[in-house]
């Protein structure tokens, strides 16, 4: 820009006058005067940083490797060195995990069967779930919102035929389909053209999940879609000689993205119980990594003994989808507060 | 208004648009067509404004929605400056969709609540590749003042405006390409009486500046009397009458118009008062089966047993003015009797 271009934007913005706050602004505002939504996002963002962190602390805190069994391990407590796995008293049947701690630099949260410190396992954890919760999410609106843009767009067989492939994933209850593919999948590697996905790669989980939820984002989304179509601004737009690129892009989209992302947080949430219910089975993130749902299961067998190693990560798995539920409804009534759209499940 | 220099801008010819109402499902029921529009066939002459005006139903907006393009013709065919638009692809249809623009009826659902007014009324440009946003930008504030919108509101949303300055906004935007035809579509029927008149008014002074055609569509004969130059009355997807507007006025020939004029109200409760009003019997018949012969007859206080056996056809009655009637009314007796009304 040359200077004479400047002084002419800048008489430009001038004459234009002030830029009233867009609709976006507008909510965004609105959502940051939520203090319930404002301290749900708190919590999910240091929950999400802290799990970030999970290297740092295990490294350099709690130096030990989460993911080697660590069976002939000792710690210390009170300044005197004990093992990890204790003999059990009483029968002498077998070892029981030292319990917690509650000293960051040694077993915090105690060990599992493998000797393994909990506390790092459930930040790794937390950092899987959350990725793989929050990388479904987004896949899954992706396809979702794609698909919905086009079927309601286009109406007639297109949607038809679209509608109609959608039905076929919902006709199957969420975790029958999920199981299904996830066993399928682990006992062979899938080949996505160069790509290769072993069983214990983070993407697979990831994409089962997406697609599950496909149909459940594309339905609310295709309905929205339905309706903007016979809007007069779109017809205004036909008339004016639009592409069909345009109209979805410039005149149907914007005005169904608050509804899309009114469902993001509710369906994250909805993804991190599958996420740990796919891994309490051992049909999710694979071992040694660690997902919350794994260390749950992990914990299973220590619920008498050492129950802390089922709760802590049960207790992340709470406040995590419960802070997204509630953002979730700030971002709903920030957007949109006429909408009362909803996952149907 | 300006002068009408005779040649046709826009021909409409034995147009049809019939909807279909049997649903896509896979048990097919009979199928059974809303006439819509039915067999309408005219000129639109350069420079002039042409009324239309009908009833709820009538068909007036299907056939706006017909010349923009946004349906396509059951049968017939649309010209423009003698080449024909309509069955084009929406490609080919393209150049002419920057000649024939369209203002719309509603003022808040015509205009996308996410877009500013500036882009709102740049749209158009954007869609034909236009200019670069620089002059696009200059191009929407000239557009704004031709309007009476301050170059302020380039920036605003149109939630934040009046009934009135949202048209203004949409007559910018149908404006913005230059275009020969504006289809105007009950443009003032959403908006208060007051600001009615500043709408049309608006639309009259373009209409010189910019050299416009306008088909002016309005449920009232009130509204488009100070605009047409000549009127075509709708009733049940067909033309009815076709008259210049003084005369149309002055005395029309079709029991419907008669019948229509005698409904605008007058602004003399002793003219109201010593007129004679015709209320029409019963409503307006379903377009899906409607009535044998003249489809007025059913409501038609003239109508006789040929009415009900033979579509009448569209015939000259006087200088340049039509009407589709059995019994077309005396002019001379009728401009006596609707003396009031002549007077409006």
């Amino acid at each position: 820009m040359t200077t004479t271009d400047v002084e002419a934007f800048v008489q430009d913005i001038r004459a234009t006058g002030p830029q009233p706050a867009g609709p976006w602004k507008v909510a965004a505002r609105r959502l940051r005067r939520n203090r319930t939504a404002m301290a749900a996002l708190v919590v999910l963002i240091v929950i999400a940083v802290v799990s970030l962190a999970s290297p740092l602390y295990a490294e350099h805190v709690a130096r030990t490797d989460p993911f080697v069994s660590n069976v002939g391990g000792t710690t210390i407590v009170d300044g005197g060195r004990v093992d990890v796995l204790q003999e059990s008293g009483g029968l002498g049947l077998g070892v029981t995990p030292i319990g917690p701690t509650w000293d960051v630099r040694h077993y915090f949260l105690g060990a599992d069967n493998e000797g393994r410190d909990v506390a790092a396992r459930v930040l790794y954890g937390g950092r899987n779930s959350l990725a793989i919760a929050f990388g479904a999410a987004f896949g899954c609106f992706l396809i979702a919102t794609s698909f919905a843009l086009v079927a309601g767009f286009f109406g007639g067989a297109v949607d038809e035929v679209i509608s109609r492939g959608m039905d076929l994933i919902w006709a199957f209850p969420v975790y029958l389909i999920a199981i299904s593919i996830s066993t399928v999948l682990l006992t062979q590697n899938l080949e996505l053209g160069p790509i290769e996905l072993g069983s214990d790669s983070l993407i697979l989980p990831m994409m089962i999940i997406a697609l599950i939820f496909v149909p459940y984002v594309f339905r609310p989304i295709r309905g929205q879609v339905l309706a903007v179509r016979e809007q007069e601004y779109v017809r205004a737009a036909i008339a004016q000689g639009a592409s069909n690129a345009w109209l979805i892009r410039r005149e149907v989209l914007p005005n169904v993205l608050p509804s899309v992302i009114v469902l993001l947080p509710l369906v994250t949430a909805i993804n991190i119980l599958v996420e740990s219910g796919l891994s309490f089975l051992g049909i999710g993130v694979q071992p040694p990594a660690a997902s919350w749902g794994s260390i749950i299961g992990d914990g299973q067998g220590l619920l008498y003994s050492r129950p802390w190693v089922a709760i802590a990560p049960g207790i992340m798995v709470v406040l995590v989808v419960l802070a997204l539920n509630i953002l979730g409804d700030g971002v709903r009534d920030a957007l949109d507060p006429r909408t009362k759209l909803r996952v149907e499940r | 208004m300006s002068g009408v220099d005779g040649d046709a801008l826009l021909s409409l010819e034995r147009v049809r648009k019939y909807f279909s109402t049997s649903s896509r499902r896979l048990l097919r029921r009979p199928t059974s067509h809303v006439q819509a529009v039915d067999d309408v066939s005219l000129d639109v002459r350069r420079g002039e404004t042409l009324g239309l005006v009908g009833e709820s139903g009538c068909g007036k907006s299907t056939l706006a929605a017909c010349i923009v393009g946004l349906h396509e013709l059951t049968s017939g065919r649309i010209l423009f400056e003698g080449t024909q638009i309509s069955g084009l692809s929406r490609r080919r249809l393209r150049p002419f969709r920057r000649q024939v623009q369209m203002i719309f009826q509603d003022p808040y659902a015509s205009l996308n609540p996410r877009k500013r007014v500036g882009t709102l009324v740049g749209d158009p440009l954007r869609i034909h590749g236009v200019g670069n946003e620089r002059e696009i930008r200059a191009r929407v504030h000239d557009l704004l003042s031709l309007v009476g919108l301050s170059p302020e509101h380039f920036n605003r949303f149109p939630h934040e405006f009046s009934g009135g300055q949202r048209q203004r906004i949409g007559v910018a935007r149908a404006l913005a390409l230059s275009p020969k035809l504006v289809v105007a579509d009950e443009p003032v029927s959403a908006l208060d009486v007051s600001i009615q008149a500043q709408v049309i008014n608006l639309l009259d002074d373009l209409q010189d500046e910019l050299e416009l055609t306008y088909v002016f569509i309005a449920h009232d004969l009130g509204v488009v009397r100070h605009v047409s130059d000549r009127i075509a009355v709708m009733y049940l997807g067909r033309i009815v009458e076709l008259a210049p507007a003084e005369a149309l006025y002055a005395g029309p020939v079709h029991p419907y118009t008669e019948a229509l004029l005698s409904a605008v109200p007058i602004p003399d409760p002793e003219l109201s008062a010593r007129r004679e009003r015709i209320v029409l019997q019963g409503d307006v018949p379903s377009p899906i089966d409607p009535p044998s012969g003249c489809r007025f007859h059913p409501r038609c206080r003239y109508a006789t047993e040929i009415c009900t056996r033979e579509t009448p056809a569209l015939l000259e009655h006087g200088s340049g003015r039509l009407a589709a009637c059995h019994h077309p009314l005396d002019r001379g007796v009728v401009a006596a009797r609707a003396s009031g009304g002549a007077r409006l």
